[in-house]
């Protein structure tokens, strides 16, 4: 059934992209103006790209942020995890509800507790404010986000496949390693990917947690974006933009050629009875 | 070949012989959940080489004390026994066990290969010993050609095949099967079974199998422990189990029966009269029950043992009850008629069709009688 799609849908459709997208298409067209003026088209030229490149500023602030969301994603997912598998597994152990709520706690509580609680823990504890008392708080804010993803998946998991891992000789760690994980690898894979994006693109809990000399990118385009915004950042999140789109496609990509895959399977599968 | 493998199976009896040594032994055996007794101080035996099958509804206790025997449960109170060795405390992985689980629980991320290799590198087996065991194991369930396929490229019954492999690759002492066969159709089932059994002769090792399905347990099993609420109720072979049932329970769960209830009104070595006022039949057989007069007891009949006629027998003889064909079903192979008496209660009889009927000469509300042979059934005084 082929239906020609009637004006209120295209017009629908059209007006819900440019909502969505407008804002980001100028962002990149502007990255190519000429003109130093944000809203003057002056010409196109890459001249932005090229500044970008000697703007050491901004440049350290990226590679603060890209080490601050690799460590703390990694960390977080793997505290993350074992939180799900005390959830999952443990079934009641003492002081589970208290544990499973104060899990969840940073999923609902505002950056901006967030963030100052943990100001005042490390002014009292006496920690010196900087990279790493960012990644802390990172950690802090995506671990529940990863035990969220992790616990969904683990619900579902048979255990029956590590019963029998244990029944063919294999002891229950190397079990967790050879069999559960790598069953759980895709939950683990997008915990650690959202925990990635939540600690790139956070400003109010970084802002919070920092030191002289920690300053991330979100923290630099902010502060810069005060003073007025030059076509640098315009040149720097055309970049982001960039690397979102290629990591998001090749995502699909990667999904839809297993699906094909799957379905190619099933059909084999179902020739050889 | 065939019937030598046959007479093999008929003498195999280490049960019946007081010198067997006992090989998997439940030993008073309570297993409790919280309040509730899954397993209710059970002993059990089971020798080498035997097939033995646990049967019973869902819920019995048939499934834990299977995994018991794996190490998934531990007993709350008595011991479980291996081969004269106490298995408390002994981990899953330690034990000379292997099980076939009900969902397979093939490693979605191994090749088929894989799957059958993991149990023998755990032991770190040298690598051409693996290899030559896989392909053994292969072949044997006739999986060569699937060999580095994964297991969502097979269908039911492949994946059934290297889930058996799997299990075998280490020669197991036991090898535990729980409802194996039971994500199969009905042909494919019957089939397996077959080679199920080729395979517990070929390979000469103890088979457990946890089944609720009659049929399967008595095609299969050279005994089976007929279980309910944790106890087991009767431990015999499947033909044992099936003609001489020890309780009403048995006797209704393997298959059909007619149960009619009576009074022992004569007892002597190796004959037993019962009157049924009920149904108004005077039942005799050749069996000396364990029962006194005047005690009350059932007479336990199969409906095939069930002889059904339009012709009434010589007036006074034992064993007969007259009725109204009630109902009738037609299955293909048998017919089955459901006579209703004067008292009102059913007697089922099931007849072999052995023309093409095109009219049946017995039909609905035709006045019938039932007669059996005094060997024909069973008093169950429980």
């Amino acid at each position: 059934m082929e239906r020609r799609a009637s004006w209120f849908n295209v017009t629908s459709v059209t007006l819900g992209l440019a909502f969505l997208y407008l804002p980001i298409v100028l962002v990149v067209i502007f990255s190519f103006n000429a003109s130093r003026l944000v809203t003057v088209w002056g010409g196109f030229s890459t001249k932005w790209y090229a500044s970008l490149l000697e703007n050491d500023a901004l440049l350290d602030a990226a590679w603060v942020t890209l080490r601050v969301a690799l460590i703390s994603a990694t960390v977080a997912t793997v505290l993350g995890t074992l939180a799900a598998i005390a959830l999952v597994r443990y079934g009641s152990f003492r002081g589970r509800t208290l544990f499973s709520g104060m899990i969840y706690a940073p999923l609902v509580m505002p950056d901006v507790i967030t963030g100052l609680s943990l100001l005042l823990l490390f002014v009292a504890v006496g920690i010196d404010r900087g990279f790493w008392t960012i990644v802390l708080a990172h950690v802090t804010l995506a671990m529940c986000y990863v035990t969220v993803v992790v616990q969904s998946r683990l619900i579902t998991f048979d255990r029956s496949v590590e019963e029998a891992a244990l029944d063919l000789g294999c002891p229950p760690f190397k079990t967790f390693f050879v069999v559960t994980l790598p069953l759980i690898a895709p939950a683990v894979v997008a915990g650690w990917m959202l925990a990635f994006t939540l600690s790139l693109d956070d400003l109010v809990i970084a802002s919070f947690t920092t030191g002289p000399g920690a300053t991330t990118l979100p923290m630099k385009i902010y502060s810069q974006v005060r003073l007025g915004v030059t076509p640098e950042i315009n040149a720097i999140c055309t970049i982001l933009i960039g690397l979102v789109t290629v990591g998001v496609i090749g995502a699909s990509i990667f999904t839809k050629r297993r699906e094909v895959e799957r379905q190619r399977a099933e059909r084999l599968a179902a020739a050889n009875p | 070949m065939v019937a030598a493998v046959g007479s093999v199976r008929r003498s195999f009896a280490p049960w019946n012989d007081p010198a067997s040594k006992p090989f998997i032994e439940f030993r008073g055996v309570t297993k409790r959940f919280a309040d509730f007794v899954a397993v209710d101080d059970l002993s059990l035996v089971i020798y080498e080489r035997e097939f033995f099958a646990l049967l019973g509804p869902s819920g019995c206790g048939k499934t834990t004390l299977m995994r018991m025997v794996a190490g998934f449960e531990e007993p709350t109170e008595g011991a479980v026994l291996l081969d004269g060795q106490d298995l408390a405390g002994v981990p899953p992985y330690r034990r000379p066990t292997n099980m076939m689980f009900q969902s397979y629980a093939l490693f979605p991320h191994m090749s088929v290969e894989q799957n059958i290799a993991f149990g023998l590198r755990q032991d770190r087996t040298p690598k051409g010993e693996i290899a030559e065991r896989v392909e053994e194991m292969l072949n044997l369930v006739k999986l060569k050609p699937f060999a580095r396929r994964k297991p969502h490229q097979l269908s039911g019954g492949q994946r059934q095949r290297v889930a058996l492999a799997r299990s075998l690759a280490k020669k197991p002492k036991v090898l535990l099967l729980d409802e194996p066969l039971g994500a199969l159709d009905k042909k494919l089932r019957e089939e397996t079974q077959f080679e199920l059994i080729d395979l517990q002769q070929k390979l000469g090792l103890t088979f457990l199998i946890v089944t609720h399905d009659q049929e399967e347990a008595m095609t299969v099993a050279d005994r089976i422990a007929v279980m309910n609420h944790g106890k087991v109720i009767q431990v015999a072979t499947p033909a044992e189990i099936y003609e001489q049932p020890n309780s009403r329970y048995v006797a209704d769960f393997i298959g059909n029966v007619n149960l009619i209830q009576g009074r022992v009104s004569a007892s002597a070595t190796g004959a037993t009269r019962i009157e049924a006022p009920g149904t108004g039949a005077v039942i005799e057989l050749d069996q000396a029950i364990d029962a006194k007069v005047g005690d009350q007891v059932w007479f336990a009949i199969r409906p095939e043992k069930v002889r059904i006629s339009l012709d009434a027998p010589l007036p006074g003889s034992p064993n007969a009850l007259s009725g109204e064909v009630w109902d009738i079903g037609y299955l293909g192979d048998v017919s089955i008629y459901h006579v209703r008496l004067a008292s009102g209660a059913t007697v089922t009889a099931t007849v072999t069709n052995q023309s093409r009927v095109v009219e049946r000469p017995i039909t609905w509300e035709d006045k019938v009688w039932l007669t059996w042979s005094r060997n024909g059934g069973v008093v169950l005084a429980k």
